[in-house]
């Protein structure tokens, strides 16, 4: 299954839900999807499909929040990046994957804490990185959030 | 009736190198609960590298770990290259692979060491450590540093590998391997190792597919991956090597794949300096143009995952890093619960988290020349030794 037949499945099996498919090169490519869709799609490319997951990794877009989700090939040597786009920055929501794989464990705990993101239906969203005593409500890898400079007098 | 014990492990521990918390629950012996507690070493790295410019941030990672210190950079400049479509001239592509092997040499040796200190067998340490110094001797004559090789740029590496360089890599990657053999046979062939290593810690197939464990911890339970070969980049298509699998699972599998791994990293060192074609070494990229990146590398312990989003501006919009202990970590709760306490600090050693080794000793004076060899060290050691013993009256 090349990068081209892996997107062709994928569309024809979800159609509408698809908001945009964009192939970067042969190895590369970014399918955005609502997220309401994401547990149905990450089951399908992970079960069904046995791709490889790599990592979410979560972006800042001033405009809103997005979590892209990355999974690997590994026969046929290509990575797809599925797109959740969240609009509402106040309050973020999406459905947790962790149902469908326990390697989300980590990376949600840690989305959590650095973006501010909920993840419903997930039990177990401890700090993973920042201290325990770390202030509520702030996400330091928001834009939002500037790094506090240091005062050189005090050092 | 059971009794449940809680042993606490850490943060800051004599026997740890880096800050983590374990909490063991036990019954008697037998371990029934763990938890890790991380972070103690988060240091914001993705952030900072959101206010650095793309050939700044290659010097930020390559700051994450003093072990992978190649893997994070070549991941961050094949990502850097992956938005720009940048083509890497030839011999770049070679001395990527070569400075990524000789790396994966030293970090398996380490580990090896590592793993032969925590089962108490600390002659396995000493050999370790002794016969990984030929590995950091080449990366020093090759790049002017044990870590943090600062080789790598966007578009290419920053030295090349000179002609006189060769036969010297050569030479010492035979008297490397000349040590390995010993070691090999010196670990895998002990009826004591065997008893303390096999059936113990395993990890199946199918939570090694599930929790999408990576490297060498992996391959040691049966999944057939490996970045080079699946994901082919720097040069890694273009020679014959062959991927370690075993398919037991237990911390003699992960010992066996390491060890073999190493041989199969100096036959591609080997054949890399072979047909290493000349040329130029830098594509001297321009511009990075908006749009997404994405690398996979591997790293020593497995897969290294950068995704880099470029605004067009001079440095990256969200730089995302996935070491590859992230997603092996997780992997003790299937193989720690049920084993003993005696056996769970090398099971938690086995998928080789990754910390800091940046630590050399070399005393030259002005005219580059060795002031003291090793009996003259040990000597030193041993005076200062006596010393103590007279300040503190003891005889």
């Amino acid at each position: 299954m090349n990068i081209d037949e892996c997107l062709k499945n994928i569309e024809s099996r979800f159609g509408s839900k698809i908001l945009k498919v964009y192939k970067h090169n042969d190895k590369r490519a970014y399918i955005d999807i609502y997220p309401k869709d994401i547990v149905e799609l990450v089951r399908y490319v992970f079960k069904d499909m046995a791709l490889r997951f790599n990592i979410a990794s979560a972006v800042d877009d001033f405009d809103g929040l997005e979590i892209l989700y990355h999974f690997a090939d590994d026969r046929a040597g290509f990575v797809i990046s599925v797109r959740a786009i969240l609009k509402d920055k106040n309050d973020p929501h999406i459905d947790t994957i962790t149902s469908v794989m326990r390697s989300a464990w980590w990376i949600e705990r840690e989305i959590h804490e650095l973006f501010g993101i909920e993840f419903d239906g997930n039990s177990d969203l401890r700090p993973l990185l920042l201290p325990d005593d770390w202030p509520k409500g702030i996400y330091p890898l928001r834009k939002s959030f500037v790094v506090p400079k240091r005062d050189s007098r005090k050092a | 009736m059971s009794h449940k014990a809680h042993i606490p492990i850490g943060p800051y521990h004599p026997l740890q190198e880096e800050p983590e918390f374990y909490k063991l629950v036990v019954e008697g012996e037998k371990v029934v609960d763990v938890d890790v507690r991380i972070g103690y070493n988060h240091r914001g790295i993705e952030k900072i590298s959101e206010s650095k410019s793309f050939d700044q941030s290659i010097f930020i990672v390559e700051r994450i770990c003093g072990i992978c210190s190649s893997s994070h950079p070549i991941a961050c400049v094949q990502a850097i290259e992956d938005i720009a479509g940048i083509t890497v001239p030839e011999r770049a592509l070679y001395i990527r692979s070569i400075i990524q092997e000789l790396e994966r040499l030293h970090s398996h040796m380490l580990w090896l060491g590592l793993a032969g200190h925590f089962l108490g067998y600390n002659t396995v340490f000493m050999w370790g450590w002794k016969y990984r110094e030929p590995i950091c001797d080449i990366m020093e004559t090759v790049t002017g540093n044990r870590q943090n090789y600062a080789m790598l740029k966007v578009g290419g590496v920053r030295r090349d590998i000179e002609k006189e360089h060769v036969s010297y890599i050569l030479t010492r990657l035979d008297e490397f391997t000349r040590h390995l053999d010993m070691l090999k046979g010196a670990v895998l062939d002990d009826p004591v190792l065997h008893a303390r290593l096999k059936g113990v810690g395993i990890l199946t197939k199918e939570d090694a597919i599930d929790y999408a464990a990576l490297g060498p911890t992996a391959r040691a339970s049966g999944v057939d991956i490996d970045v080079r070969r699946d994901h082919p980049y720097a040069a890694y298509d273009r020679i014959k090597w062959n991927v370690i699998t075993q398919q037991e699972g237990d911390v003699f599998a992960k010992t066996v794949v390491r060890i073999l791994e190493m041989y199969e990293s100096v036959n591609i060192i080997r054949q890399c300096l072979d047909k290493m074609p000349a040329g130029p070494i830098d594509a001297k990229p321009k511009d990075i143009p908006p749009g997404e990146g994405i690398a996979q590398i591997e790293a020593p312990r497995g897969e290294c995952f950068h995704y880099i989003k470029s605004d067009g501006t001079n440095s990256p919009m969200r730089h995302k890093i996935r070491a590859p202990t992230y997603m092996n970590f997780p992997t003790f709760r299937e193989t720690v619960i049920g084993e003993t306490v005696s056996d769970a600090t090398i099971i938690l050693a086995a998928i080789d988290p990754c910390y800091c080794c940046t630590e050399r000793m070399l005393i030259v004076d002005g005219k580059d020349k060795e002031l003291y060899n090793v009996e003259e060290l040990i000597r030193l050691s041993q005076e200062k030794t006596m010393r103590l013993k007279e300040k503190m009256g003891i005889k």
